[in-house]
C-alpha cells in the first residue's frame, strides 16, 4: 500500500469520526443547516478558507504559475482581494436579515415564491457546475496519485462522491464545518512547509530565488527557450488578453460575494459582529496562502521545470511534483493527501449549500408556501436532495471522463454568482424602489448571459486538431464568437441592467413599503436569528 | 420575531418605519457610509489598476525594482497588504457601528408596542 493511500485513509477515518460525532448534534433545522449558529469567529474564518480554496487554487494556480509565470499570480491576487466585497458589503447584512440561504434576504420585501424559485435555480446551477469541475479534477488527481494501487478514475469519483454525501447527509453543517477546518489547517501547513523548503533550496536568499525566476528554461516544440517568468503577458496576450484579465477580475471581485456555498457559512455564527471577524480570519489565511503560491508556482517552474511536469501528469501536478523533488515520496504523499482533503471539503460545502437551497427555498417556500407539513420535513428533504445532487454530479463526472475540458465551469460559476446573485442581493439591500420583477429578470438575465457568453467563448468554441478526441474536444468546432474566456465584463452589467429595467417597468408599492424593515434588520441586527442554546 | 410586530399603528407606521426614521438610525447609516463608501471605491480603483496596468502598460510594469523583482510583482504583492489594511481599518471603525446598533436595538425592544406584541 502506498504512503498516499495510507494518508488518504487516515484523513477519511478522522472525517468519518467527526461526521458520526456531528450526526448526534444535527437534530433540528438550525443545527443541520447552520450548525446551531454557534460557530466561533476563528472557526468560521478557517472554515470559509477551507470552503473557498479549491483544487483550482492549490493545484491549478501553482500549475498556471509554473507554466505561465506572473499571469498565474494575477489569479492569486483576485481570489483574496474579492473578500473585501464580502466584508464591506455582504456578510453582515446577510447574517442579520437571513436564515439559511441568500434568498431569505430577498424574500423579506419581495414576493417570496418567484424570487425564491429563481434564486434556488441560480444556486443549484452555480453549485452543480462548480461541483462537476471539482469532481472531474478529483477523479483525475486521485487516479493519477493512486495508479499503483489499481484505483481508476471512476472509482475515485465514486469514492469522493460517497464521502461528500455521507458528510452532508449525516453530519450536516457541523460535519461540513469541521471537515473544512481540518482541510484548511492541513493546506496551510503543507503550503508553508513547501514554501520553506523552496526557500531553503535557494539558501534562504530571496535574491537568488527571484534571479532563478528571471531565466526559466524549458523546451517548446523541441527548441530550448529561456524566459523571465516574472514578466507579465505569458498567458494573457494581446489583442484580447488584457480585457480578459479585467473581466476575470470583475468576476472574482463580484462573484465571490455571490457564491452560495460561501454565503451559507455566515449563517453559522451567532451574530453579524462574529460574521465580520470571521471574514477577517478568512482573509488572513487566504491571503497568506495566495502569497505562498509564489513559492509553489515559481518553485515548480525553477526547480522541477516545465519539461518534467509535462511528462509526469501535467500542469496540475506541479505542486505535488515540487514536494517530491524537495523532500521525497512521503512528502509527495502528504501533499497529495492535502489535495484530496481540499477537494472533499469544497464539494461538501457545495453539496450542503445546494441541498439547503432546494429544501428551504424551493420545497418549503415555493411548493408548500412556507409551511412545513411535518416537523423535520425540511431537513429530511435536504438530506434527500444532498444525495441526489451528489449522485447527479458523480454521474456527470463519470460520463465526461478524466480528460474532459471542464476548467471553464469554475469561470462559469463565478460569472453566474457575479452576474445573477450579486446584483439582486445588492439592489435588494440598497435600493428602495427594487421589486420582484426586477429580482426575477436580474437573476434570469444574469444566469442566461453568463451561460450564453461562455457557450460562444473560446472555452467551448475552438477548432481542435484531429489528435484531440472525445470530451477533451471543444463542444463547438468553430472560431469563438465572444473572444474572452471570462464573460463578467459583459454579463455583470447585463445582470444589473436586467434587474434595474425589470424594476422600472413594474410597480410594487409593498416592496418599497417594506424596505424599511430590511434596511433596519440588515444594518442593526434587530430581530436577527439567534444562536440555539445548545446542540 | 412574531409577524404581528409588522402591524402598523394609527399613523400607518410599523416599528421598522419608526426605527428607520429615528435619529440614531440615521446616525448609524451616516457613520457606516463615511467609512464603507470611500473604502470600497478605493479598493476597486486600486485593484483594477493592476490588470489595467499589466494589460496595457506591460513595459512599464516589467521594469526591475530590486534585483530581478519587477514593478508588476511588487504591485501585485501590495494588493494583499491593501486588502489586509482595509479589513483591519474596517474592523476598528465597526466598533462604532456596533455601539450605535446596540442602542437602537435596546430602544426598539423596550418600545411599548414591540414588547406588547411579543
Amino acid at each position: 500500500m502506498s504512503a498516499s493511500l495510507i494518508m488518504f485513509l487516515v484523513f477519511i477515518a478522522i472525517t468519518l469520526g467527526i461526521t458520526y460525532w456531528a450526526s448526534k448534534r444535527s437534530a433540528g433545522a438550525s443545527a443541520y443547516f447552520a450548525a446551531g449558529r454557534q460557530v466561533k469567529s476563528w472557526q468560521n474564518g478557517v472554515a470559509v478558507a477551507g470552503d473557498y480554496m479549491s483544487a483550482a487554487s492549490f493545484l491549478g494556480i501553482a500549475g498556471i504559475i509554473a507554466f505561465q509565470g506572473y499571469d498565474g499570480f494575477m489569479f492569486s491576487v483576485g481570489w483574496l482581494v474579492a473578500y473585501l466585497t464580502v466584508l464591506l458589503v455582504i456578510a453582515e447584512p446577510l447574517r442579520n436579515a437571513g436564515k439559511y440561504t441568500m434568498a431569505d434576504v430577498l424574500a423579506y420585501r419581495l414576493k417570496p415564491r418567484p424570487v425564491r424559485a429563481m434564486a434556488s435555480l441560480s444556486t443549484l446551477t452555480v453549485s452543480t457546475f462548480y461541483m462537476i469541475a471539482q469532481m472531474v479534477g478529483a477523479g483525475a488527481l486521485v487516479a493519477l496519485l493512486l495508479k499503483d494501487s489499481g484505483i481508476k478514475y471512476s472509482h475515485a469519483v465514486i469514492g469522493v462522491g460517497i464521502l461528500m454525501i455521507v458528510y452532508v447527509v449525516f453530519g450536516g453543517m457541523i460535519a461540513t464545518t469541521w471537515v473544512q477546518i481540518i482541510k484548511a489547517i492541513l493546506l496551510m501547513a503543507g503550503t508553508l512547509l513547501l514554501s520553506i523548503l523552496v526557500l531553503a533550496h535557494f539558501h534562504f536568499s530571496f535574491a537568488a530565488f527571484f534571479d532563478a525566476i528571471g531565466h526559466v528554461t524549458y523546451h517548446d516544440k523541441g527548441t530550448e527557450v529561456v524566459k523571465d517568468f516574472l514578466t507579465p503577458g505569458l498567458r494573457y496576450k494581446p489583442p484580447y488578453g488584457p480585457l480578459d484579465l479585467i473581466s476575470l477580475g470583475l468576476a472574482l471581485i463580484f462573484g465571490t460575494a455571490g457564491l452560495p456555498h460561501i454565503l451559507v457559512r455566515f449563517y453559522t455564527v451567532p451574530d453579524a459582529r462574529t460574521a465580520r471577524h470571521s471574514v477577517v480570519w478568512a482573509m488572513a489565511l487566504i491571503g497568506s496562502f495566495y502569497i505562498m503560491t509564489t513559492f509553489l508556482g515559481f518553485g515548480a517552474a525553477t526547480i522541477v521545470g516545465r519539461d518534467f511536469i509535462s511528462t509526469h501528469g501535467g500542469t496540475n501536478m506541479s505542486a505535488p511534483l515540487l514536494a517530491q523533488a524537495m523532500a521525497g515520496d512521503i512528502f509527495f504523499a502528504f501533499i497529495c493527501a492535502i489535495a484530496f482533503a481540499t477537494i472533499l471539503a469544497v464539494v461538501a460545502g457545495l453539496t450542503i449549500s445546494a441541498s439547503t437551497s432546494f429544501a428551504h427555498d424551493f420545497w418549503t417556500n415555493v411548493i408548500h408556501k412556507g409551511e412545513e407539513r411535518k416537523p423535520g420535513e425540511e431537513v429530511r428533504v435536504a438530506r434527500i436532495s444532498a444525495f441526489i445532487v451528489g449522485a447527479v454530479a458523480m454521474a456527470i463526472a463519470i460520463i465526461l471522463g478524466p480528460t474532459a475540458n471542464v476548467a471553464f465551469l469554475v469561470a462559469l460559476a463565478f460569472a453566474v454568482a457575479a452576474s445573477a446573485n450579486l446584483p439582486v442581493i445588492v439592489l435588494s439591500i440598497f435600493w428602495r424602489r427594487f421589486n420582484t420583477a426586477g429580482a426575477v429578470t436580474g437573476l434570469a438575465i444574469g444566469l442566461l448571459a453568463s451561460i450564453g457568453l461562455i457557450l460562444i467563448s473560446p472555452s467551448l468554441m475552438a477548432v481542435d486538431p484531429p489528435t484531440v478526441t472525445g470530451t477533451a474536444r471543444h463542444l463547438i468546432q468553430a472560431k469563438a464568437i465572444f473572444p474572452l474566456e471570462n464573460p463578467g465584463i459583459l454579463s455583470i452589467p447585463l445582470g444589473f441592467l436586467g434587474a434595474i429595467i425589470g424594476t422600472l417597468v413594474s410597480n410594487e408599492p409593498s416592496s418599497a413599503h417594506r424596505f424599511n424593515e430590511l434596511l433596519v434588520r440588515s444594518n442593526t441586527g434587530l430581530g436577527a436569528e439567534k444562536a440555539s442554546a445548545k446542540h | 420575531m412574531p409577524d404581528d410586530v409588522q402591524k402598523p399603528d394609527q399613523t400607518g407606521q410599523t416599528i421598522w418605519d419608526r426605527v428607520a426614521e429615528s435619529h440614531e438610525f440615521k446616525d448609524l447609516m451616516a457613520t457606516k457610509k463615511i467609512f464603507i463608501v470611500p473604502a470600497f471605491i478605493f479598493f476597486l480603483v486600486y485593484y483594477f489598476l493592476l490588470p489595467v496596468l499589466v494589460g496595457y502598460a506591460p513595459q512599464f510594469m516589467a521594469q526591475k525594482i530590486w534585483g530581478n523583482v519587477n514593478l508588476a510583482y511588487l504591485f501585485a504583492l501590495s494588493q494583499f497588504f491593501m486588502a489586509w489594511i482595509i479589513a483591519g481599518l474596517y474592523v476598528r471603525a465597526s466598533d462604532d457601528f456596533d455601539e450605535i446598533s446596540k442602542d437602537i436595538i435596546d430602544k426598539a425592544v423596550n418600545d411599548k408596542e414591540f414588547r406588547g406584541s411579543k
